[in-house]
């Protein structure tokens, strides 16, 4: 069902949304960037349609708003261990592009169906609704029409700003009420066709890709700093960290931190062995996860080419070059 | 949270059984059911978690061999019985006896590689006539590490044992070297339906399934169990993962036709 409305009109909507969700979309946060002067994009929460960011690509995915950076998972006292209160007062609504609705698929295979469910997840998936936002132009090492990433069904709204007015196509009848006052017009999603990048996904990818002598390549220039993860919509390991309060050491909490396979000590066992301690297996092992492992597992792929990974890594390391490499090398082989 | 998968329950620790200077069976208060080379994460609040294979399995205990080597092992060492441990699990899938039942079967473990195939050889012990044969062959450092040692002597009057130490002073008079130059010792009967479980060290498992290997045993009746950084338990934190398998969801045991493929 379509819609069509003004910006303040929009607004008018979003305020009311308000009373029941919190709204997080990208947006610019002024002078937070890596560098001086520059502005950082990032999901953050929202009032009014103007605060939204729809022209550039946000530095980070969407996955910190249900997977957290940190997130407790139960406070202990001496002999008891007690689950945290869940805010369940309101919903989460996420405006976020095609890929990254995709990625929450994927954040979604992992802690919701392989083996039982992730409680903790499970509660905050709940609540959110996702509010599809259109890419005008591909951007800057995005590949997401080769990961067939590029287009979705997946959402309760379509927004789409032009000039003053605001287009929505409505699936979700939770949100009929907010809507049915308005002009019906009929709106759809446009989805990107094509990138600049194009990637091939090796056919007959197998265990003796694991022997590449491609790996070799970026044991020395990859620094195992884990940004091409954190910035990753569906990367989703993380660690157990146990943490005590100074003022009372009977009272502590355990909570589950990200982790990245690309970093040093993801592996290692107690007693000290480290399986992957070389940077180059590390990058094998991330690259046939997100282009194969994942695939064998689940029957599609992992990642979902929104290119952010190349837009982070401080040493120019490009995953979709290195997709295409190893594609290159398997047809020499073959 | 109704189910909530990571919070653990408390467990009494009704005995300690002290093995070697560094490992300790811990046995703890559980009832439910186990497998043997299932594992639980067993933790300590303030120190983290660790995942701990089961040694012996009761009907209101299970055991818990413990070797002191990190943070949460060697805070679990400072423990004594009467106090209690928070425990998840049992996960992982375990061995399934029904697969060794009216074979030969022969059992090779390295060190605390002994711990989580004890239960198979605890059941057959008691099951003597639902197995056609039973090697064990089991390896350790020196004999101030042989783990299990008044079971070791118990088992040989029923079971085959060969007992090896990779070193020791000239007083021990076992048989010495590592597991992989005695394999050749050992009798099979019929090599087509002879079970190997391996269990050890990464370096000592790859070499002593290769041995068996040489020796005629088909791959797929060879087994092995794994050993990651097991953190979470459940298939979500990713750290024991190795190519599409989460060892803690599709191991620790895997049979050998699908091991060999995994490659860290």
């Amino acid at each position: 069902m379509g819609y069509s409305m003004v910006l303040d009109q929009f607004n008018n909507i979003l305020e009311s949304l308000k009373e029941d969700y919190k709204i997080f979309a990208p947006k610019v946060f002024k002078d937070k960037g890596t560098y001086s002067d520059t502005d950082m994009i990032r999901y953050g929460e929202i009032s009014s349609v103007k605060e939204i960011e729809f022209d550039q690509k946000s530095y980070y995915s969407a996955k910190e708003l249900i997977l957290p950076i940190t997130q407790t998972l139960f406070y202990f006292t001496e002999d008891n261990v007690i689950e945290p209160k869940v805010d369940n007062e309101k919903g989460i609504i996420i405006f976020l592009r095609s890929c990254d609705i995709n990625a929450i698929e994927r954040l979604d295979e992992i802690y919701l169906r392989n083996g039982q469910e992730d409680p903790y997840y499970k509660k905050l998936r709940e609540k959110v609704k996702l509010v599809l936002i259109e890419c005008k132009n591909s951007f800057e090492n995005c590949f997401c029409v080769s990961m067939g990433s590029n287009k979705t069904e997946d959402y309760s709204l379509f927004i789409r700003k032009k000039d003053n007015d605001i287009l929505v196509d409505l699936k979700d009848d939770e949100f009929l009420r907010y809507f049915e006052t308005y002009d019906k017009s009929e709106v759809l999603p446009n989805f990107i066709e094509s990138n600049e990048i194009k990637v091939n996904i090796p056919a007959n990818l197998g265990i003796d890709a694991f022997s590449y002598d491609l790996w070799e390549d970026y044991s020395s220039r990859c620094i195992s700093c884990g940004r091409c993860s954190t910035v990753c919509g569906t990367c989703s390991c993380f660690t157990m960290q146990d943490i005590f309060y100074s003022d009372n050491l009977s009272t502590g909490e355990r909570r589950r931190v990200w982790a990245s396979c690309q970093i040093d000590g993801y592996t290692t066992m107690a007693g000290g062995h480290e399986y992957r301690k070389d940077k180059g297996e590390r990058m094998r092992f991330k690259t046939m996860h997100k282009i194969y492992d994942f695939n064998k597992r689940f029957g599609y792929q992992m990642c979902v080419g929104c290119g952010r990974c190349d837009d982070a890594c401080p040493e120019y390391i490009s995953f979709s070059h290195c997709i295409n490499k190893l594609d290159k090398l398997v047809k020499e082989v073959k | 949270m109704k189910n909530n998968i990571y919070l653990p329950f408390k467990s009494k620790i009704i005995d300690i059984i002290p093995q070697t200077d560094i490992d300790f069976t811990f046995r703890m208060e559980f009832k439910g059911d186990v497998k043997p080379g299932q594992f639980f994460e067993v933790s300590i609040p303030k120190y983290g978690e660790a995942p701990i294979s089961v040694s012996e399995i009761g009907e209101d205990y299970v055991d818990l061999t413990i070797r002191r080597v990190g943070k949460v092992t060697d805070i679990i060492h400072t423990f004594s019985q009467g106090q209690h441990l928070f425990l998840r699990g049992p996960y992982g899938n375990g061995f399934d006896i029904n697969i060794y039942k009216n074979k030969e079967i022969i059992i090779a473990a390295g060190g605390t590689g002994l711990a989580p195939v004890k239960g198979v050889i605890d059941y057959f012990i008691k099951n003597l006539e639902e197995v056609k044969k039973f090697t064990l062959i089991c390896g350790f450092k020196s004999p101030k590490d042989i783990l299990f040692k008044e079971e070791v002597e118990k088992w040989n009057k029923y079971i085959d044992v060969m007992l090896t130490v990779d070193e020791s002073d000239e007083e021990y008079n076992g048989r010495k070297g590592l597991i992989t130059e005695h394999i050749k010792d050992i009798s099979i009967k019929n090599l087509d339906e002879t079970n190997v479980i391996v269990v050890g060290p990464p370096i000592m498992m790859e070499f002593t399934t290769k041995e068996f290997i040489k020796r005629g045993i088909n791959e797929e009746n060879i087994w092995v169990s794994h050993e990651r950084k097991m953190c979470c338990g459940v298939g979500k934190c990713g750290h024991c993962k190795i190519n599409d398998v989460y060892i803690c969801l599709d191991g620790p045991v895997f049979n050998y036709s699908k091991a060999k493929a995994l490659v860290d």
